[in-house]
């Protein structure tokens, strides 16, 4: 394992490297495919990428919570989070690549 | 929406590109973000979210039909955690 951290640069990068692009239009590009993804999902749908995985958006239903700290309640509120299902492809390509 | 979907977005964006370089795009995108997970690396998208690589001890597991104890060897798995502003944006904040 490297433990390294990739941002958005070293996609964009990848895609100037790939597709021959200018630097800046390739970084632009990642920034409208990541906000395609992005309104898709708060729009409510599923975006599913095959052999990446799916994107979900589930909704949770209000609850008493409880802070850890001082055992006070307090309420949660109704709200929607988004899951990711890697794909098995993916599964696979993580346990192999990072197996000792 | 589906992968094919997202190209088809991106490139109605999109005029000047070609088709196939529109996937080409996406395509290496995705195939960016898993090489580095199967090096074991992170990928921040901030405002998106992060994906990373969680290690799952071995354990002794069950077969749930038989009931039979089998050894589960220690696993590495992808996991994402939503960004702060897409789980804002997705409660309307």
């Amino acid at each position: 394992m490297s433990d390294k951290t990739l941002t958005r640069m070293d996609l964009s990068e990848a895609v100037f490297r790939e597709v021959g692009l200018s630097r800046n239009e390739s970084s632009e590009l990642v920034e409208r495919v990541l906000a395609l993804m992005s309104d898709s999902l708060v729009d409510g749908e599923q975006v599913k990428i095959s052999s990446f995985g799916t994107f979900s958006v589930r909704a949770k239903a209000a609850r008493v919570g409880r802070n850890p700290k001082t055992g006070e309640e307090v309420p949660i509120e109704p709200r929607r989070v988004l899951t990711f299902r890697p794909s098995h492809l993916m599964k696979e390509r993580v346990a192999a690549g990072n197996r000792r | 929406m589906i992968r094919s979907e997202l190209i088809q977005k991106l490139a109605d964006e999109n005029p000047h590109l070609y088709q196939r370089d529109v996937e080409r795009i996406v395509n290496t995108i995705f195939e960016e973000i898993t090489d580095a997970m199967s090096r074991g690396d992170r990928v921040e998208l901030r405002g998106f979210g992060a994906f990373s690589v969680k290690k799952r001890d071995a354990r002794t597991g069950r077969n749930p039909r038989t009931g039979e104890a089998v050894e589960v060897e220690e696993k590495h798995v992808p996991f994402f955690k939503t960004g702060k502003l897409l789980r804002d944006r997705l409660n309307g904040k």
